[in-house]
């Protein structure tokens, strides 16, 4: 079986300019912040970002990194809102699309399936269709009930973190939720996912029951061994959320520019 | 012992849940919180209540304190839960119309935004799927206003559909619903020592008001309860 271990700046070597990328996790949680620090430490621009949105949201639209958001929230969790994001938002000039977070899913699951769009119920009604003109309504051919038409959205590449892996791209979280990670990688043609520590097959089907098992070889591109790789971001059992990481992150979106807070952030690649 | 104004919203929140049976309670903020917990221990022992991660609660504890598990509900159940309907969520509001129009996702034009809040999150899945609440910890002209920035959740003026039920809106002074004329705001209850007028004076639109009562008090137990449930009050500095 191939070896597909890699480091995260193999992977980033990997992306280019414009490409849409879906990152997994939730909120401030168990997001590949090891990933993320890599493309903000590249060239790379004009991505289109698919996101349960956190401080990989912000951050990559801070670093003016990204074209074009779609998520159905940005959060840190225990602070409400990412500054950061707010002040790109605020700004003006970024391209969203904000959609209700089950659609979110849902369009995962249409790239997954290769299906041009599933229908869902969310967003009927609401002004999530009018901010995203594109969305069409599909009548139900047996009772005529319309539907949103949630268009699929295929991602050129995802990025997850998860607690383990083998070098093959068999991988599992221990935590309690798998958040959707799973669907980012097949909605994706590339998928990388980086771990707090690669382990052999064995190992890791022995870590736990089979049903942590999220990831087998067929979903997986690239792994990277990423110790601490969630950043601040919570990666239960391993470690909780750094909550005061995460708040000079935040505070910084007042005092300091964008540029001198990486200057400060990024750890040496 | 007599009620604090945190108390008597805590009440409030959880006689929203009284008739919901085995359903999943989704409360949002620290006096829903309390509310759904409340309502567990008192009229509405089917509930089923997470612990805001993965992990359904067999117990119902205390703020901060963790309780034995009866189940697993990660975020891509709940969707499914949203979608089955089996769920009463009551959420925060950054605005609300008179129709139970709700904004959660950013004041001014949404291209631009004067200020970015959460994005519309789960209240456009949420208000066209189940019941839905909304708790408003300061009553205010900026929170209850003409017309909403952006309808996040969906209120009664949008053709919602079938499974469309907007219940209450409960905030530091007032409880209200939607059995107003055309399916607008209605005053329901005054919380004790709050006048009409001063419910009407911090409502950016006219509010119905007829056949309105006061809000109840809770009971000494539900007040013991409360105490428990928020040892350190907590409740008192979201609604002083």
């Amino acid at each position: 079986m191939r070896d597909k271990r890699m480091t995260a700046r193999d992977v980033v070597a990997e992306l280019a300019d414009g490409m849409t990328i879906g990152i997994g996790g939730w909120g401030s949680r168990r997001k590949p912040m090891a990933l993320v620090e890599a493309i903000l430490r590249s060239p790379l621009r004009d991505l289109t970002v698919v996101s349960y949105g956190g401080p990989d949201l912000g951050m990559l639209c801070a670093a003016g990194k990204v074209r074009k958001a779609v998520y159905g929230f940005v959060s840190l969790d225990t602070i409400p809102y990412d500054p950061w994001f707010q002040q790109v938002r605020q700004r003006g000039g970024l391209e969203v699309s904000e959609v209700d977070e089950g659609m979110l899913q849902t369009g995962l699951r249409a790239a997954g399936h290769r299906l041009p769009f599933l229908p869902i119920r969310a967003g009927l009604a609401s002004d999530v269709l009018r901010v995203n003109p594109e969305l069409r309504l599909v009548a139900c051919p047996y009772t005529g009930e319309e539907l949103v038409a949630m268009p699929a959205l295929p991602l050129d590449v995802a990025l997850v973190h998860l607690n383990l892996a083998d070098p093959h791209g068999n991988a599992r979280y221990l935590g309690p939720d798998p958040y959707f990670d799973d669907l980012f990688c097949l909605a994706a043609a590339r998928r990388y996912v980086s771990c707090e520590r690669v382990v052999d097959t064995a190992d890791l089907v022995a870590a736990g029951p089979p049903q942590g098992l999220l990831l087998n070889r067929m979903m997986v591109d690239g792994v990277v061994e990423a110790p601490g790789g969630a950043g601040f971001t919570s990666c239960v059992p391993d470690y909780d959320r750094d909550e005061n990481r995460q708040r000079a992150y935040a505070n910084a979106a007042r005092e300091q520019s964008w540029e001198s807070f990486v200057d400060s952030y990024l750890r040496e690649d | 012992m007599t009620a604090t104004r945190a108390e008597v919203c805590v009440a409030a929140c959880a006689d929203l849940f009284g008739n919901d049976g085995e359903i999943l309670a989704s409360p949002m903020g620290l006096i829903p919180t309390l509310g759904a917990r409340l309502a567990r221990l008192t009229t509405a022992p089917d509930l089923l209540l997470s612990d805001g991660e993965a992990t359904l609660l067999a117990g119902t504890p205390a703020l901060g304190e963790s309780a034995p598990a009866e189940g697993w509900l990660p975020y891509r159940q709940v969707f499914d839960v949203v979608a089955h309907g089996r769920r009463h969520v009551i959420m925060g509001a950054n605005q609300i119309d008179r129709h139970g129009n709700q904004n959660i996702s950013c004041i001014g034009p949404h291209e631009q935004p004067v200020r970015q809040l959460l994005g519309v999150r789960g209240a456009p899945g949420n208000t066209v799927n189940h019941r839905t609440s909304y708790w408003v910890p300061r009553h205010s002209k900026r929170v209850f206003v003409p017309a909403v920035d952006l309808v996040s959740g969906v209120g009664t003026d949008r053709d919602p559909g079938r499974f469309h039920d907007l219940h209450r809106v409960v905030t530091n002074l007032a409880v209200l619903d939607l059995t107003g004329p055309d399916g607008t705001l209605r005053l329901r209850s005054v919380h004790p020592g709050v006048t009409v007028e001063e419910v009407l004076a911090q409502t950016g639109f006219p509010l119905h008001t007829n056949g309105h009562t006061e809000t109840r008090q809770p009971g000494e137990r539900e007040l013991a309860l409360i105490r428990q449930l928020d040892p350190q009050a907590r409740r008192d500095r979201e609604v002083p």
